[in-house]
């Protein structure tokens, strides 16, 4: 029998991991665009406008569906999560009404000038119109995440007849979990956005696109993921001790530790077993936890057992902590001997060039990890010790709730393939028909029909 | 300092300008959608092209309306989300599927571009119809039984036609030649079709809604209420002598039927808020009753008085960039 808390959280879960795939990219990749643009407008190379061509289109496509499904969250609310909005509204209202006020708004009239209007305007307001959609992203993201912060970590509000009302705003904006966070949110998306590029980049270059726009866009995006990964590293760091001193049952869970301990070691891996509160098959490194988390080998971490009934399913959030983990040091390794080898020889073995396109979307992976870690690990609380997931649910009937995922299911995943596909499609067809300056060329090839380069006319 | 009761106030008459610049805005390009011919690529690839720059933003008109309706008066959102969960459903589905098919029609290969055109002629209508359908749920209060059934599809089909002569007239000001002729003649069907969907809400409405007929019936209200079928009547029947001879030459008063279809959404807006005030779910919650902490209301106004004249400042801008005649929209 299915009931409506279980099928309104699969559904919202649905929902947001589909939506936040999108958003993803198009935080940093707007970057990524007014980046290709500066260099364009500063060299007048028109390289800088061939990768801005193509990967504004990807831009496009990855906003529209970030958009659609964005609107869908917007309804989700209400839907299926009444108690939330009667609850914490008061807080959640303003917050959310923020986004939609200065960044959907900035962010989807300038897109229109961005993508259209190129030739209708003055170069430099088509460049500020591209600074102004990656500001704006960014933007909502800075919402969204105080939002979701507050859940985590509440502050600045009081519970008057069980309404929580607030008392202070940049104390509820500026939670404690808050700027780790979004940083950490906005690295990750810089690294999203960065093995996307790198790793459309090399399926065309392994598809014999000898021109230069692919080599190019492939080296920033490495170089620039090379920077970055050392940073979430650091940043991922400073969010755990954050969460040890503010969330411990979520680092217990993350860690697998049960019973409160000093000198807990690092569990590589193991399976939790929640009936009977232990792990097994574990391989650990002696020491290693305690020493992350507290810095100190004897430092006492906090074990699931103090928090009976109050912390999270503990098998979720330590596989998918892991999974976060893993590819975290996959890229640190990708993208530190990419760019050591573009510097020594100025081209990837294909081996390497094959990694990249199989990582395209390992940001998507690591990203989800990350969000079910911080999201599971709030459970079973919708908003920290104030309001738990399960008070907050709708009382409609399973059946509709049912019908509605199974809707929304079916979509995303059509949609989720077509992207895919489209994506590698936009990629063979710029192998061939991407038009090409004479000089670019590594080889003698015939020129295509000549087809105007408009970025050349600016 | 504002009054407590004033925010309640501000936040609805903020709430329902953003619905109406919803339903003008994307009321056109869900009706340029729903007209797309399936047999003239050429005309398609220009009607998607006078759309392009402007839907997304045109879309975020429901979000904000959405997100007041949530953020000022949370109860009421509630209530009408749970109310309308399958419709609201299906319009996502409708509003998912057009969103996404516009940028893939113009990236997959050629083959697949008319299913693309299809699925956004398919999801406009998906959502043209659902709102309508909610539309008509929320006038008759969320009552069930036949007669709400069938008022609610008679008001899907009225907003869809609505819609659909929002969007030829938005075609024949950005329209040249053949395109433009047949946007003359999709506006006089749809406008006919308008013509008697909003005589059925005037019968229906202040038949189910004791408050409305009380509403109706008392001065000053009466005089406006009373105008409106008046006016729209009248808009009609100069309407449609201005569709009959255009285009003019030089194109003069091609923007004509774009401005009086504007006044019409405005007219028939005004008639159903004036009706419905002060409550926010029909004859069960008013605004006062629904709304958030003031608080809440405040900081949330305070930036909105900032931001909402930026929008509009970058809205002109963005309409102006865009001015005149369609042309080929191309990715650069």
């Amino acid at each position: 029998m299915a009931d409506v808390f279980l099928l309104s959280r699969l559904q919202f879960a649905a929902n947001i991991s589909f939506h936040i795939l999108f958003p993803t990219i198009t935080i940093a990749l707007a970057w990524l665009l007014f980046y290709f643009k500066l260099r364009f407008n500063l060299s007048g190379h028109p390289v800088w406008m061939r990768i801005y061509r193509f990967w504004v289109k990807v831009f496009a496509l990855t906003f529209a569906l970030g958009v659609v499904s964005g609107i869908t969250m917007s309804f989700q609310f209400g839907t299926n999560w009444p108690g939330f909005m009667e609850t914490v509204g008061n807080i959640a209202g303003p917050l959310l009404g923020y986004e939609v006020l200065t960044a959907f708004f900035l962010e989807a009239t300038f897109l229109g000038i961005m993508l259209f209007g190129i030739n209708k305007v003055k170069p430099w307001i088509h460049t500020t119109a591209t600074l102004l959609v990656a500001l704006s992203t960014t933007l909502s993201a800075f919402w969204i995440l105080a939002l979701n912060s507050w859940m985590q970590t509440p502050t600045g509000f009081e519970m008057i007849d069980g309404v929580a009302h607030a008392k202070d705003w940049s104390a509820i904006i500026f939670n404690p979990s808050f700027p780790y966070r979004l940083s950490h949110m906005l690295l990750a998306s810089g690294l999203t956005a960065c093995f996307l590029v790198a790793g459309i980049s090399a399926y065309r270059l392994k598809r014999g696109d000898d021109k230069k726009a692919p080599r190019i866009a492939l080296k920033t995006a490495l170089l620039i993921a090379a920077i970055l990964t050392p940073m979430q590293v650091f940043v991922g760091d400073l969010h755990g001790l954050n969460t040890l001193e503010h969330q411990p049952q979520k680092i217990a869970a993350m860690e697998g530790v049960w019973e409160t301990e000093k000198g807990a070691p690092l569990l590589l891996f193991a399976v939790p077993d929640e009936e009977q509160r232990t792990n097994h098959f574990e391989i650990a490194i002696p020491k290693l936890a305690s020493i992350i988390l507290t810095h100190d080998p004897e430092g006492e971490i906090k074990g699931l057992n103090e928090f009976k009934g109050e912390h999270p399913p503990v098998a979720p959030v330590f596989y998918a902590f892991r999974i976060m983990v893993g590819l975290g040091m996959l890229m640190l390794a990708v993208s530190w001997l990419g760019s050591a080898l573009l510097f020594k020889h100025d081209r990837l073995p294909r081996w390497l060039l094959s990694l990249l396109v199989g990582m395209s979307f390992s940001g998507w992976l690591a990203t989800l990890a990350g969000w079910y870690v911080t999201e599971i690990g709030r459970q079973p609380y919708l908003v920290s010790g104030v309001l738990k997931t399960a008070d907050a649910v709708t009382d409609i009937a399973p059946d509709n709730v049912l019908f509605s995922l199974i809707l929304y299911l079916t979509v995303y995943s059509a949609l989720l393939v077509a992207y895919v596909r489209t994506l590698f499609l936009m990629a063979r067809r710029s192998v061939e028909i991407e038009e090409i300056q004479p000089e670019e060329h590594t080889r003698p090839r015939c020129p295509l029909p000549s087809v105007q380069t408009e970025g050349a006319n600016l | 300092m504002i009054a407590d009761n004033d925010l309640a106030t501000i936040f609805a008459a903020l709430m329902a300008f953003s619905v109406l610049m919803y339903a003008i805005l994307d009321g056109y390009d869900l009706g340029v959608g729903m007209l797309l011919p399936m047999g003239n690529e050429n005309h398609r690839d220009q009607m998607i092209a006078s759309i392009g720059p402007f839907w997304d933003a045109n879309e975020t008109w429901l979000v904000l309306a959405v997100g007041l309706l949530l953020i000022a008066f949370p109860a009421a959102h509630n209530i009408i989300l749970k109310e309308l969960y399958l419709p609201t459903a299906i319009m996502l589905v409708g509003l998912i599927l057009r969103g996404v098919a516009f940028d893939f029609r113009a990236k997959v290969a050629q083959g697949r571009k008319r299913t693309w055109d299809y699925l956004f002629k398919i999801g406009s209508f998906t959502a043209a119809a659902s709102q309508g359908f909610m539309l008509g749920a929320y006038v008759v209060g969320f009552q069930e039984g036949w007669f709400a059934t069938l008022f609610s599809l008679l008001s899907a089909l009225g907003v869809t036609m609505a819609y659909s002569l929002i969007g030829a007239a938005w075609l024949i000001m950005k329209s040249e030649d053949q395109l433009q002729l047949k946007a003359v003649r999709w506006s006089r069907n749809a406008g006919r079709f308008c013509l008697v969907g909003i005589i059925a809400v005037c019968i229906a409405n202040p038949l189910v809604n004791s408050f409305v007929l009380e509403r109706w019936t008392q001065l000053p209200w009466a005089f406006f209420i009373a105008s409106i079928p008046a006016v729209c009547f009248m808009l009609f029947v100069i309407g449609d002598q201005v569709l009959k001879r255009l285009p003019l030459q030089d194109d003069a008063g091609c923007w004509l039927p774009f401005v009086m279809t504007l006044i019409l959404f405005t007219f028939c807006f005004a008639g159903l808020a004036i009706s419905f005030y002060p409550y926010v779910v029909p004859g069960e919650l008013t605004i006062w009753q629904a709304a958030s902490a003031p608080e809440s209301l405040r900081f949330m106004l305070y930036g909105a008085l900032v931001v909402i004249p930026c929008i509009f400042a970058y809205t002109v801008f963005a309409y102006r960039v865009f001015w005149g005649k369609v042309a080929e929209l191309r990715y650069y």
